[in-house]
């Protein structure tokens, strides 16, 4: 068994490359699904309805469809209509659009519970559109949802283990070919379950400290 | 003092909710320099129309003046987007209710936050600015504290300190001290006082009488959306000209009387 767990460490370059790729992979699809996101909250608090229901009818689709499914769509589906993906542009546009629905709603919800005296102060103040938005609304919508926030992070690493299926070289990808290589499944897929369990660990510290700023606040 | 343009002119401004008229042709104005105090009773249209001056609501008919300059609808008819309603309520200061602070950010950020973003003003200058404000409401050692960990009677001081912060011509101050526990008015009005001696122009909903007494050039009192009668605070509280005034100021004094006693 420690046998095993030597070829993996042997196998260390491949594993820590898959390791890069997910950390990248969900950093820049947490923050551009956040910001993207964020956005779309906007459109959801519209009173306009003309702008309220289709954003509402598209994060409803994105929620209720699989992952797995939105993915295969997007790298073999789209390119069938003429749009072309490499399967890292594929992986990324995947994770941003389809959290960016989840995150959209995470921040619709906080903002509905917000109490609306300070939205409406700023208003008084001279504020108004994006900068009202970003200034007033968004900082503490942000310090408030922050854990759930961070669970969608979460979420987010673990469905880029998905997209080993679309051939993106993440870490699911690096320890199926480990396994696939030595013939060592468990060594192989318990070290990757315990490096995705790191980086919880990491983004749970993240949450926290974000938490004892929104406790200051409060 | 009615020789001069008013700094604030309301002309025939109307609000309803369905058949409900909150507000019904109202007209009156506000010197430079002068502080009114809308007395009346609850529901009787004040803080709608308070919300109405500074566009909060959108008034159905009406006109609002400030210096001459329209709010809310052109000089030419059109009713403004909201960049120019923003840049023409950056004029009026208001104080809420309920504080309405902004609870991501210090007191001096609190205080600092629309000169810097909205006026777009130097922010070192601001920040000078900010800290005398804090000083003169006695809230500068809490500089950098959250509203959260302030009392009602600082909050609302420093709802004060950040509406000055803007160098509006006009402060309204929706019910200031309604949201206070009774021992923590008195520093609020006090800051309101002084305000009010500096010539600052005010325009104060309230329910304290003895503010309005004693603090206000005029006050205006309001039933059933409907301005019933306007005078100085003496001529009001000692003569009151309806009938529905003094109606009110004695259900206010027996009110007074029996939660004194």
């Amino acid at each position: 068994m420690m046998n095993d767990f030597a070829t993996v460490w042997s196998e260390r370059g491949l594993l820590l490359s898959g390791l890069g790729n997910t950390v990248l992979l969900s950093v820049l699809a947490g923050l551009a699904a956040l910001v993207l996101g964020a956005l779309l909250s906007t459109l959801l608090m519209s009173p306009r309805q003309l702008l309220s229901l289709p954003a509402k009818a598209l994060v409803d689709l994105a929620r209720c469809t699989p992952f797995l499914l939105f993915a295969y769509i997007v790298y073999y589906g789209l390119p069938s209509m003429g749009l072309q993906f490499d399967a890292w542009s594929a992986g990324l546009f995947a994770l941003t659009a389809y959290h960016a629905a989840y995150m959209a709603e995470i921040l619709r919800a906080a903002w509905a519970a917000q109490p609306r005296a300070p939205i409406e102060a700023g208003v008084a103040f001279g504020y108004s559109g994006l900068g009202l938005f970003r200034r007033i609304v968004l900082p503490p919508l942000a310090l408030s949802s922050a854990p759930v926030l961070g669970n969608q992070l979460i979420q987010i690493i673990k469905d880029s283990a998905f997209l080993t299926i679309i051939t993106l070289p993440e870490l699911t990808h690096a320890v199926s070919s480990i396994q696939s290589r030595h013939f060592i499944p468990f060594a192989a897929f318990l070290t990757a379950v315990l490096l995705y369990w790191a980086l919880c660990l990491v983004i749970e510290a993240g949450v926290a400290a974000v938490g004892r700023l929104a406790e200051a606040r409060r | 003092m009615p020789t001069r343009i008013p700094l604030l002119s309301v002309q025939s401004l109307r609000k309803s909710y369905g058949s409900l008229h909150v507000l019904d042709d109202i007209s009156f104005t506000v010197a430079p320099g002068e502080t009114v105090c809308l007395l009346g009773p609850s529901g009787s249209g004040k803080s709608t129309l308070l919300r109405c001056i500074n566009w909060l609501e959108r008034p159905d008919s009406g006109r609002i003046l400030i210096d001459s300059q329209p709010i809310g609808v052109t000089s030419g008819g059109v009713v403004m987007n909201d960049q120019q309603l923003a840049q023409v309520r950056t004029r009026i200061g208001m104080v809420f209710q309920q504080f309405a602070l902004w609870p991501h950010l210090t007191v001096l950020q609190n205080v600092m936050e629309a000169p810097v973003h909205v006026q777009r003003r130097p922010k070192d200058a601001v920040r000078a600015e900010a800290e005398a404000l804090l000083q003169r409401v006695g809230l500068f050692d809490k500089r950098d504290v959250f509203p959260a960990r302030l009392s009602g009677g600082q909050k609302q001081r420093v709802g004060i300190a950040r509406a000055l912060a803007m160098k509006p011509a006009l402060m309204l101050f929706d019910e200031p001290t309604s949201a206070l526990d009774p021992e923590l008015v008195g520093e609020v009005l006090a800051v309101m006082r002084d305000l009010s001696s500096e010539g600052m122009t005010m325009l104060v909903v309230t329910h304290e009488m003895a503010f309005a007494r004693e603090a206000a050039h005029r006050v205006v009192f309001m039933d059933h959306g409907v301005v019933v009668e306007t005078g100085t605070p003496e001529a009001f509280f000692e003569a009151p000209s309806t009938e529905r005034g003094r109606q009110f100021l004695q259900r206010f004094s027996e009110g007074r009387a029996v939660s004194a006693g």
